[in-house]
């Protein structure tokens, strides 16, 4: 409950937050495409019985459409993490306001979503393109660290 | 019909908390809840605290928490209500006694989005500033509020962080943002494009759902959101 009885000034304008407001919404109908179109690609087109690490790196991201699909999966990662982690980010305001453990609890979030990015990254751009068997060990290579 | 009303009660001096008073009323299908609560405050306990001044939807003064919903008590009939109602103060201001509540708070934050025309220059020689019947329709919608504080104390964003300055005082913004005879539309879009103005707002639309104005608040904040990213009024 806000029992607050003091009075903030306001007008201190924030271009980051115009900037996020407007990449939530981009991103939301980015994710809506992406998000919904890679379940029925991998439970309907594909079959989940396909989905192997073999698969991926041969069929999906070598195939005839390999940059597509690394494309594909480059935006949806960046798209999903960074959505999700503005979204938790708008959440921790709301409720911790503590300044010390509003600053860690952002710092951790920010951490967190920095390691899974770098190591979706990894896993795109290090699995190299026609040559099934390196990538294939590259991918398990990468993964296995 | 013959009614329980359960009401909230809270008096700093004597409670150490707040407890529930249950009183029976008769009352008219076509009674408003603030009739019934003057029959409990004339007739039965008139320590009952509560505020109303107009008692016709006008004044903003007796919103209240009305089984569960931010109300006008004068505003909602009985009949509407049913046999048991729960009436509350309004949330997330401190309470004073009983239903009445601090509303400095959100007084601090309608006067912080200067809640009055600035126009620098003078009216045209003899006569008013004119205005377009489309230019006036812009703002229509937020012309209409009463300040009655529905909006803001049934908002999560703001039980949650009491600095969001609060739906009430971004519809009163809007009521000046999109207004053709104002000339501070970048000072307001500044004030709410603060951390704690506009982007608090997670379109929750519990303002609109409670407005006793109807006023489609979120779609204000929308409006007010949008002029941020572009840069102004189009």
């Amino acid at each position: 409950m806000a029992l607050k009885t003091r009075t903030r000034s306001y007008g201190s304008p924030n271009r980051f937050e115009v900037a996020s407001w407007y990449f939530m919404r981009v991103s939301g109908a980015a994710l809506l495409v992406l998000a919904v179109f890679h379940l029925f690609y991998m439970h309907v087109i594909a079959g989940v019985d396909a989905i192997t690490f073999e698969w991926i790196v041969n069929e999906r991201w070598n195939g005839p459409l390999g940059m597509f699909w690394r494309t594909y999966d480059l935006a949806l990662l960046l798209f999903a993490l960074l959505h999700g982690a503005n979204g938790a980010r708008w959440v921790i305001d709301d409720y911790i306001h503590g300044r010390g453990a509003n600053l860690a609890v952002k710092s951790a979030l920010y951490v967190l979503t920095a390691i899974l990015i770098l190591m979706g990254m990894q896993v795109i751009f290090t699995v190299p393109l026609h040559s099934q068997q390196t990538a294939l060990s590259a991918l398990v290579t990468a993964l296995g660290r | 019909m013959r009614v329980t009303l359960r009401i909230k009660r809270f008096n700093p001096e004597k409670d150490e908390k707040p407890w529930w008073g249950e009183y029976e009323v008769d009352v008219e299908p076509n009674d408003q809840l603030l009739d019934a609560l003057h029959k409990v405050k004339w007739y039965q306990d008139g320590t009952l605290t509560l505020r109303r001044s107009c008692a016709h939807g006008i004044c903003g003064s007796d919103a209240m928490v009305v089984n569960g919903r931010n109300r006008l008590a004068c505003k909602v009939l009985m009949k509407d209500l049913g046999k048991k109602v729960t009436v509350e103060p309004i949330r997330g201001l401190p309470v004073i006694k009983d239903l009445v509540v601090d509303m400095e708070p959100f007084f601090a934050k309608y006067r912080a989005i200067k809640p009055y025309l600035i126009n620098n220059d003078p009216p045209p020689e003899g006569r008013e500033r004119l205005q377009s019947p489309a230019d006036r329709e812009r703002f229509d919608d937020t012309t209409k509020c009463i300040l009655c504080a529905c909006c803001t104390t049934s908002c999560p964003s703001f039980w949650a962080n009491g600095d969001y300055v609060g739906p009430a005082a971004i519809v009163q913004a809007h009521r000046f943002i999109f207004d053709s005879r104002d000339q501070a539309t970048a000072e307001r879009l500044d004030i709410m494009n603060d951390m704690m103005g506009v982007w608090r707002c997670r379109t929750v639309f519990n303002c609109v759902e409670c407005c006793p104005r109807e006023i489609n608040i979120t779609k204000a904040i929308g409006d007010v959101k949008k002029a941020i990213l572009e840069g102004g009024v189009r």
